[in-house]
């Protein structure tokens, strides 16, 4: 695919299967003995479900099987099977993945993406999740008989992070996301290596965290957003200034108020060395910067940054207390290029669950109080506004920027593309069991960098589908057009039926 | 500064094989005996570890599974499966869920704050507490480092009746009593279970955690033993409506006693007053419409100590009842008007099942919060109410031991005591007392839902 407007090419797709043997399917197909090896369900099945096998077809993907509602097709292999010979089954394991943010559905939606870069074909809701408010109750409201006669390709993605005009680049970034900070310690290097190197694909951005700056990610330098947190790990000059993009985080959405806590299992040799402690020893992250208690302290902060690297961008991230508003035009006048607001119910390493659930506002609220309040300061265009915690899907994507984001950053999407089956077991023993958020030498190996990169460049191809065949049923021609536009969204719980013009979506 | 208030906890294990979300499922049949079975790569070793638990006949699979998904997922002839235990979602009830219930087994064994990686993954808001959220600060504030800290959070408030102004002599002495307050380190009482089989290990138990935690516990003449003498001090006497001649010899080396509301209760009132000066007298009020009257009538009459108690789920009583949050704002609110809201102290209670619900109650206008049900399933309760209907209690409560159930107790709220402070802590505040009634420093769901959300899909 092609941007006609900038020409950036989107990055190739190409087929990743899951890395373990049984993907963790919905259904679980059987074959039964009378089988006498004809073949045809093989033939038939678009999808891909079955390979030749010596007595029998062997069900190889049943991840891809559409499931009851293939019935309704004339390829559908239990009703065409000469030997009705093939019986479908729920799958007891499916039922028990992920939770009410993240369903059975959506993570086997977002593997579906990560494997063929493609929108699901299964009867899964890839759009919301079931969480019962925010995001699950926001729903589009397209126009009628709009956008119906132009091309996908002449829709722009493009946004740019430096809207001041102060004379420092004016970096673009092909697509309205980039990838937010997963600390080395936090998650294996394959795993940052993945990120990293599917944003360079894209042409946008990773964000390093703050567990300093692995020299593994030295030849991706110009996709990488180095982070200055509270506990200043692995920040030296030299990362600073081998960026374009640093990022100050002065609270994380999931533990907003908090300190960051690396367990002492986690810090290894390699770790420690990285953030220049001691192996063995947990690493607090105090909260809050020490040096900073006032905007003015902040501004001091950033000319700081601003000084040791004359080309740099600053982003600010905070998270979302009642006071928001406040806290975004403060960042705006100490001269800071992007905030991004991180939400509450976003992604993290390990926080106490009573804050990851109570404290701070969700982004939903967050982003059309700092988007309101920003345009009648009429500082609006002037600051790029990015928005992050509990975007999981293209569709959430969408919706926040209708909010007033002019973008998205992402992460935990990252790591489901990477098959994580959100245990929330992040932070225990060796780390995660399934090699995406450890340090164990013996599971990191069980991700390589050339598979994972390519999970997430899939994914993202699938969502980049979904982004702008939302943008061109609106009308639409650049998702810039889409900044703030409360009027294309509705709210399941305050609609007000005889006042909507137009198709709701599903 | 006073000395830093710290609650020692030791891990107490559970009695019985705790009910877990999920089983494991692993057929025998059709197994091709691996050599490097996917049973012996578990990172979390539950395989090897594995053993039945006699009394209940469960497998240790079942709950020391973290659901990783690597054994489903790699067995060569996927022989093994994860499925829902429907015993885990027959736990409690609607309110009670299997979620909660669990979540203070685990605080009660370990001390710990439950803590999780990978986002927040429940429901949006809900009804209830969950209709709130609370405030962080970002940077304007003092240092302050909530748990790890170094600085200190004060969670002591003071329960009694304060004079509004001071009176003093022409030479500047003192003129007006001191006034009698009962200072507590948590803002946490503990009630007595509004169910539970009748086991004198429950009473003994909560008086000795009580001890532990510096708070009080209630109990009451009917429960009193003399072995008891000792943990006097935790006590708080409870006398029920109408019990006409009140037991007054207990009262001494009480500090604190609870009448239930009545038409005379203010008489009762002075008359204990009158027998021990140094008594704190506690009024306690079944929450309902009629409440916010009843309140400042109490007020305006002298009393010290109100504790406004909505049933089990947090209803008030009555038809179409509120939440005892939104009751509870109505009557701080209106106490705030009418300037009497610093006279008296205000102890909230029913409904209350985690730390979060302390801390938005004391948000909502308490000065303190009653817990109870949680102090039954800190001794592995399952909340199945058989109790009630006279059927044997499924985790032997009536013969549990004072000691065990005690530190589970302890463990509990030292870990509500935690929560708190990681909760004041993002807020920049260091004493519990000025939480009291903030709401400035919450948010909640129908003023966001009404701002952000209700003028969607307007074109302008």
């Amino acid at each position: 695919m092609v941007d006609r407007s900038n020409g950036f090419v989107f990055p190739e797709v190409k087929r990743v299967p899951s890395r373990f043997r049984n993907p963790l399917a919905q259904y679980r197909l059987a074959i039964e003995g009378n089988c006498d090896n004809c073949g045809l369900c093989g033939q038939l099945c678009p999808h891909g479900v079955f390979l030749p096998g010596a007595r029998r077809p062997r069900v190889v993907n049943p991840q891809m099987c559409a499931g009851p509602e293939c019935g309704f097709e004339d390829y559908c292999c239990i009703n065409r099977c000469p030997q009705r010979a093939i019986s479908l089954k729920p799958n007891p394991s499916f039922e028990l993945l992920g939770d009410l943010r993240w369903t059975p559905e959506l993570l086997a939606s977002t593997w579906h993406m990560a494997e063929t870069g493609e929108i699901p074909h299964q009867s899964w809701n890839y759009r919301t999740g079931a969480s019962g408010g925010g995001f699950d109750k926001l729903r589009f409201l397209f126009p009628p008989r709009k956008g119906l006669y132009f091309n996908e390709k002449d829709i722009s993605l493009s946004i740019t992070l430096n809207r001041t005009g102060d004379g420092r680049p004016q970096i673009q970034i092909p697509v309205p996301f980039y990838l937010g900070g997963m600390s080395y310690g936090s998650i294996s290097i394959h795993a940052m290596l993945s990120r990293v190197r599917a944003a360079a694909s894209w042409g946008t951005f990773c964000c390093t965290g703050e567990g300093g700056y692995p020299d593994e990610l030295i030849p991706y330098d110009g996709h990488v957003i180095t982070q200055v947190a509270t506990g200043l790990f692995g920040v030296r000059e030299e990362t600073i200034q081998r960026v374009r993009i640093v990022e100050f985080k002065y609270a994380q959405g999931a533990k907003p108020g908090l300190g960051g806590h690396l367990l002492g299992d986690k810090v290894t040799p390699s770790v420690a060395r990285m953030r220049e402690a001691v192996a063995g020893s947990a690493l607090f992250s105090p909260f809050p910067f020490h040096s900073v208690y006032s905007v003015e302290d902040h501004k001091k902060h950033i000319d700081w940054i601003k000084q040791v690297n004359p080309q740099a961008l600053v982003a600010v991230k905070v998270s979302t207390p009642t006071d928001v508003d406040m806290v975004a035009v403060g960042s705006f006048f100490a001269g800071a290029h992007i905030i991004q607001l991180d939400g509450s119910y976003g992604g993290t390493g390990a926080a106490p669950d009573i804050a990851k659930k109570n404290i701070a506002m969700p982004i939903e609220y967050a982003v059309p109080k700092v988007h309101r309040f920003l345009t009648n300061e009429g500082i609006r265009d002037k600051i790029t506004l990015i928005a992050s915690g509990g975007i999981r899907t293209p569709h959430d994507m969408a919706k926040i920027i209708a909010l007033g984001a002019d973008g998205v950053c992402l992460g935990t999407a990252d790591l489901v593309a990477l098959e994580c089956v959100r245990c929330h077991n992040c932070e225990s023993g060796r780390g995660c069991a399934r090699g995406i958020a450890t340090t164990d030498p013996e599971l990191t190996g069980l991700i390589q960098p050339e598979w994972g990169t390519q999970r997430i460049i899939n994914m993202y191809s699938a969502w980049m589908k979904v982004l702008r065949s939302i943008l061109r049923r609106l009308g639409m021609k650049s998702v810039r057009e889409l900044v703030g536009r409360w009027d294309a969204l509705v709210h399941l719980d305050h609609l007000q039926p005889e006042g909507i013009q137009g198709e709701m979506e599903a | 500064m006073p000395p830093k208030y710290h609650i020692e906890t030791h891990p107490v294990p559970n009695r019985l094989a705790p009910i877990s979300r999920s089983g494991v499922v692993a057929w025998e049949e059709g197994c091709l005996k691996c050599a490097r079975c996917v049973k012996k790569q578990c990172v979390y070793r539950v395989y090897e570890t594995r053993r039945l638990d006699p009394g209940e006949m469960r497998e240790s699979l079942d709950f020391a599974c973290k659901d990783c998904f690597r054994c489903v997922q790699n067995c060569p002839k996927g022989l093994i499966q994860k499925t829902l235990d429907p015993k885990f979602r027959a736990l409690g009830d609607h309110y009670w869920t299997g979620e909660i219930i669990s979540r203070l087994w685990f605080q009660a064994e370990t001390g710990r704050i439950p803590v999780s990686g990978a986002g927040y993954g429940g429901a949006f808001s809900g009804p209830g507490f969950d209709s709130m959220w609370t405030d962080m600060s970002e940077i304007v504030r003092p240092t302050r480092d909530g748990i790890h800290g170094r600085e200190y959070i004060s969670t002591a408030v003071d329960l009694g009746r304060r004079p509004m102004a001071l009176c003093f002599g022409g030479q500047g002495e003192l003129l007006s009593p001191a006034p009698l307050l009962m200072e507590i380190p948590i803002p946490v009482i503990l009630d007595r279970p509004p169910w539970s089989p009748p086991s004198r290990g429950i009473s003994l138990a909560t008086l000795k955690a009580a001890k532990i935690l510096g708070t009080l516990a209630m109990t009451g003449p009917e429960l009193w033993e003399p072995q008891m003498e000792p943990l006097k001090e935790a006590a708080l006497w409870a006398f029920p409506r109408g019990s006409e001649e009140l037991p007054w010899w207990l009262t001494q080396g009480i500090h604190l006693v609870e009448l239930e509301d009545g038409p005379d209760v203010m008489e009762k009132q002075e008359k204990l007053k009158g027998l021990n000066p140094e008594l704190i007298v506690m009024i306690r009020l079944e929450l309902g419409k009629e409440s916010k009257r009843r309140v400042l009538e109490l007020a305006r009459g002298g009393a010290e100590v109100l504790h406004l108690k909505a049933d089990p789920w947090g209803r008030e009583k009555g038809e179409a009842p509120r939440f005892v949050l939104q009751a509870l704002k109505e009557i701080h609110f209106h106490l705030v008007e009418v300037g009497l809201r610093d006279a008296l102290s205000l102890v909230a209670g029913g409904g209350v099942a985690m730390a979060e619900h302390m801390c938005k109650l004391i948000i909502a206008g308490a000065d303190a919060v009653s817990v109870d049900v949680p102090l039954l399933a800190a001794m592995e309760c399952r909340v199945c109410r058989r109790c009630q209907e006279g059927l044997a209690c499924p985790v032997g409560l009536e013969k549990v031991d004072p000691a065990w159930a005690a530190a589970r107790v302890r463990n509990l709220l030292a870990a509500w005591h935690n929560q708190l402070l990681e909760v004041m802590g993002a807020m920049g505040m260091r004493d519990v007392r000025r939480l009291r009634g903030e709401m400035g420093r919450a948010m909640f769901f129908e003023d966001l839902e009404r701002e952000f959300f209700s003028n969607l899909g307007r074109r302008s």
